[in-house]
């Protein structure tokens, strides 16, 4: 059958794999065919996804990383096999107001949702680890690009950086048929969204926000990145694909 | 972690309210400019403060200043 969304027979890098977004994304990517390498600083995590994995397909396999620390992603980069795609995926939510944010935070979410993407992509080409024609997939954000909501600044910063980075990355690594794009959800039911310390009041009138009148399951973010993936969008690169359930209309 | 110095922390995240009218008994929410942005002001505010993290839900189920001290307090 012909099925230009396959992605069967690639070799998938995916980070932050051990929940949410990055373990559906996992989950889908082996279901269709791909060998999976998961990668995330929480050993547990990584472990439940690979039990929900088809491990009877062998090739899938895992690093422990801190994507913080340079010295344990030069290792990674090192070790890994060549990849038909990567899945930057990891990221991580503050909820200060403006002028409480500490040096800290910015460090830390700059550095976990920016910085740490663009070090291990930097670093993936200068080794020469992406096959010609890959795929590489930012889980970027609404927030910084449509949606500018009260205390949510500091990641609003981050993700529209990193959204500006992706596309430097399709400009760049065109000469080597590497794609990059952003799929950018809005509210996805995760880990991340519990941390945003909201009460159920609030989420109740920001769910009124959106024409489907729910968020998004992490799967439903996974699918995106699956298609960013294949070469069915083998003509799109640079584009920020939209997850949002109709947010950004309203 | 003493009472006034919490209340202090808390009226601080005010704009046009007067630190003189807080007190155990002020009931927070009831100031017109209160928003979720006060909120995560007085969430953030504390945890740098006191080194204690209240939730939203902390701060939805305090009525009065007391109360949300007490929820800190269980904390802490
Ligand atoms: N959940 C949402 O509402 C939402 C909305 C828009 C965008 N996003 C983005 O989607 C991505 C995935 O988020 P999620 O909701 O699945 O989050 P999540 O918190 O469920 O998962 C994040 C994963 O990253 C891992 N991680 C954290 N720090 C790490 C480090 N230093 N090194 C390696 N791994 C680390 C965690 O262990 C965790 O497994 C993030 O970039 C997030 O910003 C999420």
């Amino acid at each position: 059958m012909y099925n230009p969304f396959s992605i069967s027979g690639k070799t998938i890098l995916i980070t932050g794999a051990g929940s949410g977004i990055g373990r559906s994304t996992a989950i889908i990517a082996s279901q269709m065919g791909a060998t999976v390498i998961l990668v995330d600083i929480n050993e547990e995590g990584i472990k439940e996804t690979l039990s929900r994995i088809d491990e009877h397909k062998a090739g899938h396999s895992y690093y422990v990383v801190d994507l913080m620390d340079s010295k344990e992603v030069e290792s990674l980069v090192e070790d890994v096999v060549c990849l038909d795609g990567l899945v930057n995926n990891v990221g991580i939510s503050n909820t200060r107001p403006l002028h409480l944010i500490r040096e800290e935070d910015f460090n830390l979410v700059v550095g976990l949702n920016t910085k740490a993407p663009m070090i291990l992509t930097n670093l993936l080409y200068k080794k020469k680890k992406f096959n010609k024609g890959a795929s590489i997939v930012f889980t970027s954000s609404l927030a910084g690009l449509y949606t500018f909501t009260p205390a949510n600044g500091l990641y609003s910063l981050s993700k529209s950086a990193l959204t500006s980075y992706a596309k430097s990355c399709a400009v760049e690594f065109a000469v080597r048929e590497i794609r990059s794009n952003c799929v950018n959800p809005s509210m996805v039911n995760t880990h991340l969204k519990e941390s945003l310390s909201f009460s159920e009041d609030e989420y109740k009138k920001d769910v009124e926000k959106y024409p489907l009148k729910r968020y998004a399951e992490p799967e439903e973010v996974a699918k995106a990145i699956v298609f960013l993936l294949s070469d069915a969008s083998s003509y799109i690169t640079g584009h920020t694909l939209l997850v949002d359930g109709g947010r950004s209309l309203k | 972690m003493e009472i006034n110095d919490f209340i202090k922390c808390v009226a601080e995240q005010y704009e046009e309210v007067d630190a003189q009218e807080f007190t155990p008994e002020t009931k927070f929410k009831m100031f017109e400019e209160w928003s979720s942005l006060t909120s995560l002001s007085i969430i953030a505010a504390v945890d740098d403060e006191f080194g204690i993290t209240l939730k939203g839900d902390d701060i939805r189920n305090a009525t009065t200043i007391q109360d949300l001290f007490e929820a800190a307090e269980a904390k802490a």
